[in-house]
């Protein structure tokens, strides 16, 4: 099985601050918008480079989204940051309205997604977003794995047509892809190869179930671990072609089990490939105060019931 | 265009269209785009520096209008038609199924002169702030103009614009309420009262300006003294007292016609009120 190396825990919200100053060098469409977080998205670095692109909206998103749409009908490509809860639920109709109707080329840059957000508790836990912005026409929906892969789907982000979701973190977690990956919207990124299961993971918890497939091989079972970082559009080629081989499918996400990535897969499958499958998500319930780690423990999401989950689904291949 | 007598034909032929393409499908609202029929018609026949045979979405080098309260659909469609913008025959498609005359304003299948959706009120001031900073960063110095409806001061994004705009110095802002005093349910202040609305605006740090909407006269002259005003470090903001259903009397001032086409009888009353101008759709 193809080995992973974690080259030191960082922030995916890093990631985005590091990719939003690239392209501060590198596209001069691009501008910035932040409602009061701009720290806490680690916007620091384009703001100080390039002040006269970024745009201040003080704690008031949904004028912040009709802003970047605004500011896109003229051209320019804005990335409007700020908490994933406070990007989406919050702005809900404006999204809908200003940016998917009217197809306006914004970047939804959505920081501190899930539950590992962490001790803030579940005002702040966002688990229902990909939901709400999947269900919305002409919207693209990103979640990266890591710092790198962050950095990287933000460059992508601005060079893709259209409005974008991107999801990300505020924890320290492993970072393992290739600093220099070239990120494709779209593409689903196959990390090992695998003949007895499918696992497909979003953002932090790829790095679980890398976790859970070397657990999985050391008892003689073959995970393949798929990071299905575009959850739309969704790489149905590549999932169908998996999956035949597998036949068995666990999904990994730090998000609502209706509306997620899970959700997303088992509507793909029951109409092509009806297959056994489990889902791991946060199920119905709003999270609360704690560290990650503890959270993500305590809600199921961890390697240990992704390795449990890998077990039940392929006893019910069996059947 | 300054032709007073032309404007005024081209408002009363906007204002038989709009009945017109309200008893069409038998769906829409006729009220308010009857009482903006002046303010529109100055606005795309006079004020506004546009190319119609040559609509971009950027529209780089143009002024730029958003209709933020999208219920007045078929006033502006009437006016853009009759302003080359699209063929003029299209208004009889108005909210009838595989139309690009949608019931509220949209994008999706490229109407020309159409930016934004609008129809869930409170947006447009924010997407016109995004604009006129477009504008700033290319260094055009053309304007961004809107409508609102003075029931829609009710959605707090409004005042959410209102701070930014100002924040920012978007003197390039001229931003219309059509102050007509009606909303659905009733009158302002039965529904919920906005008070002294010129001292709000002044106090959010707007040059307030006020304008009769349906004298054409003073609609020419306010907004030309608008345009003189921006620059100066400050948004603009024109209460335009207008009458809901100004054209048509039994609609006149009455939340009745907010949102309801006339049958038949009501029609014929409307038509014999509305003279045709320069031709019918």
């Amino acid at each position: 099985m193809k080995k992973y190396i974690n080259s030191g825990n960082k922030d995916t919200r890093s990631g985005f601050g590091e990719g939003l100053y690239e392209l501060g060098k590198t596209n001069p469409r691009v501008v910035a918008l932040c409602a009061d977080l701009t720290d806490s998205l680690k916007m620091g670095k384009f703001i100080q480079e390039h002040p006269q692109r970024f745009f201040q909206t003080g704690i008031a998103e949904a004028n912040m989204m009709g802003v970047a749409a605004g500011l896109a009908s003229g051209g320019a490509i804005p990335f409007a940051g700020t908490f994933a809860v406070f990007a989406t639920g919050r702005v809900y109709d404006q999204v809908r309205q200003s940016i998917a109707y009217s197809n306006k080329n914004v970047k939804i840059a959505a920081s501190h997604a899930g539950l590992t957000l962490g001790e803030d508790g579940a005002t702040h836990q966002m688990l229902e977003d990909i939901g709400l912005m999947k269900m919305l026409p002409n919207m693209t929906v990103v979640v990266p794995c890591d710092f790198n892969q962050t950095k990287a789907a933000t460059i992508a982000a601005a060079q893709w047509e259209g409005p974008v979701y991107l999801r990300f973190g505020r924890p320290k977690v492993p970072n393992f892809t290739p600093e220099d990956q070239v990120f494709e919207i779209g593409k689903a990124q196959i990390l090992t190869d695998g003949s007895d299961v499918t696992i497909f993971a979003i953002g932090h918890l790829v790095w679980k179930a890398l976790e859970a497939a070397e657990t999985l091989a050391r008892e003689g079972i073959s995970a393949e671990v798929i990071n299905l970082h575009t959850i739309k559009p969704l790489d149905t080629e590549a999932i169908l072609k998996s999956v035949a081989k597998t036949r068995a499918v666990v999904t990994a996400e730090e998000h609502m089990m209706n509306g997620g990535m899970g959700d997303s897969i088992a509507q793909l499958l029951s109409r092509f490939n009806p297959t056994p499958m489990e889902i791991i998500a946060v199920n119905d319930t709003f999270g609360e105060s704690g560290k990650p780690e503890e959270l993500l423990v305590k809600y199921g999401l961890d390697a240990p019931h992704i390795v449990e989950s890998v077990k039940k689904v392929i006893a019910r291949k069996a059947l | 265009m300054s032709d007073i007598k032309q404007l005024k034909d081209i408002a009363a032929q906007v204002r038989r269209d709009i009945v017109r393409m309200v008893f069409g499908p038998t769906s829409g609202h006729p009220g308010g785009p009857l009482g903006c029929a002046d303010f529109l018609t100055a606005l795309y026949f006079d004020i506004l520096r546009i190319d119609p045979k040559n609509f971009s979405m950027e529209g780089k080098g143009e002024d730029l209008f958003f209709l933020s309260n999208g219920h007045l659909s078929a006033g502006w469609y009437s006016i853009l038609a009759r302003r080359g913008y699209f063929p003029i025959k299209e208004l009889a498609t108005f909210r009838l199924i595989n139309s690009r005359l949608q019931g509220h304003p949209a994008t999706a299948d490229n109407l020309p002169g159409i930016r934004f959706a609008s129809g869930s009120l409170g947006q447009g001031l924010s997407v016109a702030c995004g604009a006129a900073l477009a504008k700033k960063l290319q260094g055009d110095n053309h304007l961004i103009y809107t409508l609102h409806g003075d029931g829609e001061l009710q959605e707090g994004q409004i005042w959410e614009a209102a701070l930014f705009a100002v924040a920012r110095k978007l003197d390039n802002i001229i931003a219309t309420v059509d102050y007509n005093n009606v909303q659905i349910d009733g009158t302002l202040d039965e529904v919920v009262t906005l008070g002294d609305l010129h001292a709000k605006w002044q106090a959010f740090g707007w040059h307030v300006m006020k304008m009769e909407g349906n004298d054409m006269e003073d609609v020419l002259r306010v907004m030309k003294q608008a345009k003189l005003e921006t620059g100066k470090g400050k948004p603009v903001v024109i209460l335009m007292h207008t009458e809901m259903g100004k054209g048509v009397d039994f609609m006149m001032g009455s939340s009745r016609w907010h949102g309801r086409a006339p049958n038949a009888e009501e029609f014929a009353l409307a038509m014999a009120q509305l003279p045709e101008t320069i031709g019918d759709y």
